[in-house]
């Protein structure tokens, strides 16, 4: 087996899982994870999952129930973003909205990720038939957009941070299920997977050897985007009302509180956002550092 | 050419049936029908105004039916009746969707424009520290929120400067600027998109040739990298729709103006179901029909795909 071997090892084995498979060239296997500037990106938001997480470490102010004296505080060192109507502290808003966020995205992301690589890998392994119901199916999906997607399962199910991870969740499947399918049918071709085929190995072995450890860098790198956007369109929902309900203090629900009060405190609604526009560059900057780090 | 016209209007057809069907489909997952959920969510009602109601609309009868008809309704150009104000549902869309169409074509116009200057300005800028600032511009616009952005340009220009009303008066700026928080959002994937073709463009050896012959970078850029790198970016304008339809109802809410927005909203916090089915409707066919208008402007720009499709493998939607 491992004479049919150096071809697919420089066609890219970096995550396949078998030691075996790889014990022919060692010495060109890469290791992803040693990327300076992928750690650097990655650092800050490990802080803000950090937050999400244990927001206790990070603020000891309550999120809910606010000091009436100290309502409209601009920022000072006290309050690092100032303090709202309530007199709550916006910081310690922010940090344990975090957690609402990034549990309603992360949902979206989970389903888009699950039902995606399962239409892709039907797609690209089923033959033609399958190929062209699940790609048309795709097609459905992309032209509704996501945003009235997420609302329509809103419409349907009452408004709350489950319904809107699974209707961002749908829109998200379009997109994973095209990587998936364009990633898979890219290593299906190469030869070595031919030989796994030659050698005795059977559809799930193979898929589950060879195909997907081998599509997993574009798909991964699409996990850190997706995740970025979908914080930003449950983001939106929330500031348009179809989120958390008020006291819980979720990102977009903050900025729509803010929005009523721009006249006064400006702080309200900026610092929340730059905190929202700080994430989602970030997701998408560990993306793309992903991308190149998987690129054979 | 008849041949591919005619698959490429076929398959467009069959994709807004498809997305009309698994919206049916959807409202039938429902805990009930669509008007017993609408009349029972604010108060109690009797049984036989919802009987009445029902048997108006026609959910009380076999699924089948309901389908059958509503498509052969749909056919003859009527997608039902809004529960909220029994109004025809084209009419309630027709009504809004004048403004927010000024303000979705306003905004893509200047989302080109935008993003046009912005991937000029990352391949000619002089040196390669501000070409990298101005390449990194693009996935920072993508991130920014629009309904932040709207927000933190209301704080700035009406209440800082004064210079903006916080409703829409009809004044130049009331409109230019909702039109610039849209098109900051929208020009962001079409940017990325060109100046990665941009970039391709440039590695080829035809570039070297033109700098040889003395070509100015300007004109290197405008009249061949350009030319060959639009096609990916026409791609990227089907997909736009979308991303232009979610941005217009969350601009349309911060800068308080009429449109599809507000429609939009109310259709789903009343749980106006055939509502929700226009608008569905109303955006998959907006969204084919572009598509479509993106493919067969396609081989205008690349006569390549034409020779592709006539050996038999038919070009790939916006891949």
């Amino acid at each position: 087996m491992t004479s049919l071997l150096p071809p697919a090892s420089a066609a890219g084995g970096a995550l396949a899982s078998g030691p075996t498979d790889l014990s022919a060239a060692p010495a060109r296997r890469r290791r992803p994870g040693f990327r300076p500037a992928l750690v650097l990106t990655l650092l800050p938001v490990l802080l803000i999952a950090a937050w999400a997480l244990f927001p206790g470490l990070f603020t000891g102010q309550d999120p809910i129930s606010g000091i009436p004296q100290e309502k409209f505080q601009a920022p000072t060192a006290g309050h690092w973003f100032g303090t709202d109507h309530l007199g709550r502290d916006v910081f310690a808003r922010v940090v344990h909205g975090t957690s609402q966020t990034f549990l309603t995205a992360g949902l979206a992301v989970l389903i888009g990720l699950a039902a995606g690589t399962l239409i892709g890998v039907l797609a690209a392994t089923g033959g033609r038939a399958a190929d062209a119901v699940s790609m048309r199916l795709v097609d459905v999906l992309l032209a509704v957009p996501g945003f009235l997607i997420a609302l329509i399962i809103v419409t349907a199910s009452a408004p709350g941070p489950v319904s809107l991870g699974l209707g961002v969740g749908i829109a998200a499947i379009a997109s994973f299920a095209r990587v998936v399918r364009a990633e898979v049918l890219r290593v299906r071709n190469l030869e070595f997977v031919e030989a796994a085929f030659l050698t005795g190995g059977t559809y799930w072995t193979v898929l589950r050897r060879h195909l997907l450890p081998n599509a997993a860098g574009p798909v991964l790198s699409l996990v850190a985007v997706d995740l970025g956007a979908a914080i930003l369109v449950v983001s939106s929902l929330g500031f348009l009302g179809f989120g958390a309900p008020p006291p819980e203090p979720e990102w977009g629900l903050l900025i729509a509180e803010g929005r009523q009060y721009l006249g006064t405190a400006w702080w309200m609604t900026t610092l929340p956002g730059l905190v929202i526009v700080a994430t989602v560059v970030l997701l998408a900057a560990v993306g793309r550092q992903l991308l190149t780090s998987f690129r054979f | 050419m008849a041949r591919y016209l005619l698959h490429r209007f076929g398959q467009a057809l069959l994709v807004v049936w498809l997305a009309y069907t698994l919206i049916f489909l959807a409202v039938q997952l429902l805990p009930s029908d669509p008007v017993t959920i609408f009349l029972t969510s604010d108060s109690a009602v009797d049984q036989a105004a919802i009987d009445t109601m029902k048997a108006q609309y026609g959910y009380d009868q076999p699924l089948l039916l309901q389908y059958l008809s509503q498509l052969g309704a749909l056919l003859q150009g009527d997608v039902g009746y809004s529960l909220t104000s029994g109004e025809a549902v084209t009419e309630r869309i027709g009504g809004a969707i004048g403004s927010t169409l000024a303000l979705a074509a306003s905004a893509l116009a200047a989302a080109v424009v935008i993003a046009l200057a912005v991937v000029a300005a990352a391949t000619l800028a002089p040196s390669p520290v501000l070409r990298r600032a101005l390449a990194n511009l693009p996935p920072l616009f993508s991130a920014v929120p629009v309904f932040w952005l709207g927000l933190v340009l209301l704080e700035l220009l009406s209440i800082r400067l004064g210079v903006l009303s916080l409703f829409p008066d009809g004044s130049f700026l009331s409109l230019a600027v909702p039109v610039l928080v849209l098109a900051v959002h929208v020009s962001a994937p079409m940017a990325q998109v060109l100046l990665k073709s941009v970039e391709q463009v440039y590695r080829q050896p035809f570039i070297d040739v033109l700098r040889a012959k003395g070509a100015s970078p300007v004109w290197i850029f405008c009249r061949h990298a350009l030319q060959n790198a639009a096609g990916p970016a026409l791609s990227i304008l089907g997909i736009t729709v979308g991303t232009l339809f979610a941005g217009s109802v969350i601009t349309e809410t911060v800068f308080a103006r009429a449109g599809l927005g507000s429609v939009v909203l109310q259709a789903v916090t009343t749980q106006d179901v055939p509502l929700v089915q226009g608008l569905v409707l109303l955006t998959a066919t907006v969204f084919v029909a572009v598509n479509l208008l993106v493919d067969l402007l396609h081989p205008l720009l690349d006569p390549r795909i034409l020779k592709d499709a006539r050996q038999g493998s038919a070009p790939a939607l916006a891949s």
